[in-house]
């Protein structure tokens, strides 16, 4: 993307100033997106942003800036600014020697989504809405969406490394809208995975917008969820974020440093039931949060950060292995050059257990199955955390009786990793998502097993 | 920002016959200042700036953006957006905004002296609120994050119908994130400022709210569940103001996705209820002189005495329900397309202050905080369920605190058991603006 000597003179000007640490991040990114609604494709729309960002540490001090401008002149610029914004004292001239390092793409891109006519990406939404209203005359409104990117970065910084990264996401969500006698209801599916447009030979368009459509007509007949504390089983795949919310956050080490977790001074001990084995790993091939290496350059690596209950170790970016004295995890994220990198989650699961799926629902007397969870929020000093349910159904007698209507659920993230009970065999990953997190979005994936917690609760209206 | 203007023109130039082309071009001058414990822990000083173009032929529409003024890169992104077009399926209401007369009012919105501010100022106010939270109270343990921000963003947008106009605002903020602890126990609070200008920060307004809000939380318990009237405070109001505001943009109304199409002239809320979205007060952190598309924003109401009188439109929602649009386009920023929707919309303030309001409820919860609304709250079916913090308030005093408990209603029932609307209008950052709101008969799930 850019010459090696003109990287090596941005990072010599971002040094001059005394800087112990210089980073160049460059990044070129197209998109390209088709929306359809209300029957009509709409709009295609398609877009390139390129730039570099730079940043310059001293002490514990990070100065940063970034350009849009890949010229010469723009990256000593954006150098300069970077360096002065450190606000170093006096320095030297420090030549870096720059060594291209490589690290292996969790899995290879078969079809790249530029090189595919815009027809035929069309033709997937027209598709969508043709199956998605075939399910039945209640489908009152349809939309899908099909998304591509592809990021190429190139990092480099002042300990020497070079290295760099291809990454292409497809995406394709439908919406439906279902009507009836108890008002409107949502049903929504999406599938992502870090390929190319090969996600299609994979993925009928027309089974997700069927999974939306039933989604949406389902809830019409649903009751409205109970109020109050009780036993909640997670359907394969479907629960992810809870394990996000509920500890994922907690474990970034940028929080942990700042006594802002409840996860802190933790290490070793046990923190959760001792079915739960939690792991990070940016390497699991074509999922959602998976690529070769983080945005400041280390390979994706796999992470336990939870064995059997006992907590093993944090998730770290370069600043705070740096401070830590220790490896860094692959777990620097951006969402773009405009941004600083912290520490970010990747593909975060649940390890199966050896339950039977069927025996967690049949011993559990009444509660609430859900089936797929919504976006969720935590807290990760107090470890109060909140997740929506978007799939639902109340458990009566041991079996999976009405749909509930949407609602939060809410828990204690120390006191929920306690209180699961049982863990089924039947891992699956669940739905793409975007992780926020200090106003930048990155693309993240989760999966879970059946699991239950014993005890959460319901955020519903009835008594 | 002539040189927005500038690169607007030069994109309307590039039309191509009888297309209709919309250059929507932005920039912005950003710093961000991180303290942390009497240090700078980041400084961020930088430009941002890109260009969108959506081009209309035959009733087809593209767009494309590209984040660089770069020439090539321009013509590339009007190529593009043109190819783009021609893959959209026809509407006879496509189309860019139209010159409609409405001339936009002057807003006090840009302080051009904050270019001159210098940086070790900056740092010295965040390193100022810092060590103001520290000692706002003893229990106060730490600052989590202690951050000054500020911008300065243009905007400019020109069409081949003959819009052509630019807009700029400056803003200014301090945000501290703290932690108080007592034995075990562990809270966070947050407190902020918002300016114009940076004179106008207030770094005690910050610190105290930022202090506050996490010692009164010390000792909190979950409540049982049960119904129960619930007090919003101004912070908590303007969120779920902003999601009902999200409803009564026009393009949900026609695409079958509000709650509230066809039921103009009804009684969806409680009388106490009257809405306006208003972007030319520029009290409102939303305010603006143009929209998206380039009209003249002007005030539009939504709700009166409890009566729907209608929706925010644009240039495309207006053509197709057979109206004008309101001067309500707005946009994600340059990388995406316009649609109807609110920037600055109010509540109509009542006479009694939250005092005063606190003093009415027997029995009820002091709803300080919400969390996972996106998550909770479904605009389309109008499901309400969100996780919250508070207070507790017997006989009319506030008690003890309050957490890990949700609230849960439907948008339409919260509209109509309205019981009070405060007199605190507080305009925040966001699209709405907060007072303090009283509402009967609430589920309330705790233990």
């Amino acid at each position: 993307m850019l010459d090696d000597d003109i990287i090596q003179r941005t990072l010599a000007t971002a040094l001059r100033t005394g800087g112990e640490f210089a980073e160049v991040f460059v990044e070129d990114k197209r998109t390209s997106s088709a929306m359809l609604d209300d029957g009509r494709v709409e709009e295609l729309s398609s877009g390139r942003d390129r730039g570099a960002g730079i940043r310059v540490v001293v002490g514990e001090t990070t100065g940063f800036a970034h350009t849009a401008d890949l010229s010469e002149p723009g990256l000593v610029a954006a150098a300069e600014a970077a360096a002065a914004a450190a606000r170093s004292g006096g320095g030297g001239v420090r030549q870096v020697t720059l060594t291209r390092q490589q690290a292996p793409r969790p899995n290879d891109v078969a079809v790249l989504p530029e090189s595919v006519a815009k027809g035929a990406k069309v033709d997937l939404l027209r598709r969508a809405d043709g199956a998605a209203r075939a399910e039945g005359g209640s489908i009152s409104q349809v939309r899908a969406r099909y998304g591509d990117s592809r990021r190429q970065i190139l990092v480099a910084n002042s300990e020497g490394l070079l290295a760099g990264d291809d990454q292409v996401r497809t995406l394709f969500v439908v919406t439906a809208v279902a009507s009836g006698d108890t008002g409107m209801q949502t049903g929504y599916e999406s599938v992502g995975r870090t390929v190319g447009f090969e996600l299609f030979d994979r993925y009928e368009v027309d089974d997700i917008a069927r999974t939306a459509a039933q989604r949406a007509i389902t809830k019409l007949a649903a009751r409205p969820a109970p109020s109050g504390t009780l036993p909640v089983v997670i359907g394969p795949g479907g629960g992810g974020v809870l394990f996000h919310e509920a500890c994922g956050h907690g474990l970034e080490k940028d929080l942990v440093d700042k006594g802002a977790s409840v996860f802190k001074d933790r290490l070793g001990q046990q923190v959760a039931s001792p079915l739960v084995t939690l792991v990070d790993d940016g390497t699991m091939a074509e999922e959602w949060g998976c690529y070769a290496i983080d945005d400041e350059g280390t390979p994706a690596q796999r992470n336990v950060l939870i064995e059997d209950g006992v907590l093993t170790d944090y998730m770290w970016d370069m600043l705070r292995s740096r401070k830590g004295g220790r490896a860094r995890s692959g777990n620097g994220r951006r969402q773009s050059y405009q941004h600083l990198p912290m520490v970010r989650m990747t593909n975060t699961y649940l390890l199966g257990g050896d339950g039977d799926p069927a025996d967690i629902l049949a011993t559990t007397d009444h509660g609430v199955y859900v089936a797929s969870l919504g976006g969720g929020q935590v807290n990760t000093a107090t470890g109060d955390f909140v997740f929506g349910m978007t799939e639902a159904y109340l458990i009566e007698g041991g079996k999976i009786t009405e749909p509930l209507r949407e609602g939060n659920l809410i828990g204690n993230g120390p006191k929920v990793l306690l209180d699961i009970d049982a863990v089924g065999n039947d891992f699956a990953m669940g739905h793409p998502g975007t992780c926020g997190k200090d106003g930048q979005g990155v693309p993240v994936g989760d999966g879970v097993p059946t699991l239950r917690v014993k005890a959460l609760t319901v955020g519903g209206t009835a008594a | 920002m002539t040189d927005l203007l500038d690169v607007a023109d030069r994109l309307v130039g590039m039309a191509q016959g009888a297309e209709q082309l919309e250059a929507y071009v932005a920039r912005s001058s950003d710093t961000q200042v991180r303290v942390y414990q009497g240090e700078v822990e980041q400084l961020a000083v930088a430009d941002s700036l890109g260009v969108g173009v959506r081009i209309v032929r035959d009733g087809r529409q593209g767009f494309a953006y590209c984040g660089t003024f770069d020439d090539a890169a321009l013509a590339e992104a009007v190529a593009e957006a043109r190819d783009n077009a021609t893959f959209g399926e026809p509407d006879e209401a496509a189309g860019v905004a139209e010159p409609d007369g409405v001339e936009p009012v002057e807003l006090d919105l840009w302080h051009p002296g904050l270019a001159d501010v210098p940086t070790a100022d900056k740092v010295a106010l965040a390193v100022e609120l810092e060590r103001a939270v520290l000692a706002a109270d003893s229990r106060i343990t730490g600052v989590e994050s202690c951050d000054y921000g500020d911008s300065r963003g243009e905007a400019a947008i020109a069409t081949t119908t003959g819009i052509r106009r630019a807009s700029r605002q400056t803003t200014c903020d301090l945000v501290a994130y703290s932690l108080a602890a007592d034995g075990d126990d562990t809270q966070s609070g947050f407190g902020f400022s918002l300016a114009r200008s940076f004179d106008g920060l207030d770094v005690a307004v910050a610190a105290r709210d930022a202090a506050d809000r996490a010692v009164r939380m010390l000792g909190a318990t979950k409540p049982p569940s049960g119904r129960l009237t619930i007090v919003l405070d101004p912070w908590v109001t303007a969120q779920l103001v902003g999601i009902v505001a999200g409803t009564l943009g026009a393009e949900e109304v026609i695409k079958g996705r509000s709650l509230f199409a066809g039921r103009e002239g009804e009684q969806v809320a409680s009388p106490l209820v009257t809405l306006v979205e208003d972007p030319t007060d520029d009290r409102s952190w939303g305010a603006t002189p143009v929209d998206d598309e380039g009209l003249a924003t002007r005030p539009v109401p939504l709700v009166g005495g409890g009566v729907l009188g209608g929706f925010v439109h644009s240039t495309w929602t207006a053509r197709r329900m057979g109206t004008a649009s309101t001067g309500s386009a707005v946009r994600g920023g340059f990388k995406s397309t316009p649609t109807a929707g609110c920037r600055a919309v109010a509540l109509t303030p009542g006479d009694a202050g939250a005092a005063e309001l606190v003093a009415g409820v027997d029995d009820g919860v002091l709803v300080q905080e919400v969390s996972g609304l996106h998550s909770g709250v479904n605009p389309v079916s109008g499901d309400v369920s969100t996780g919250a913090e508070g207070l507790r308030i017997r006989a009319g005093e506030v008690a003890e605190p309050l957490r890990e408990f949700t609230i849960a209603s439907t948008l339409q029932r919260l509209l109509l058991d309205v019981v009070a609307v405060g007199s605190d209008l507080t305009w925040l950052p966001m699209s709405a603006a907060g007072l303090t709101l009283v509402v009967g008969d609430v589920a309330v799930s705790g233990s």
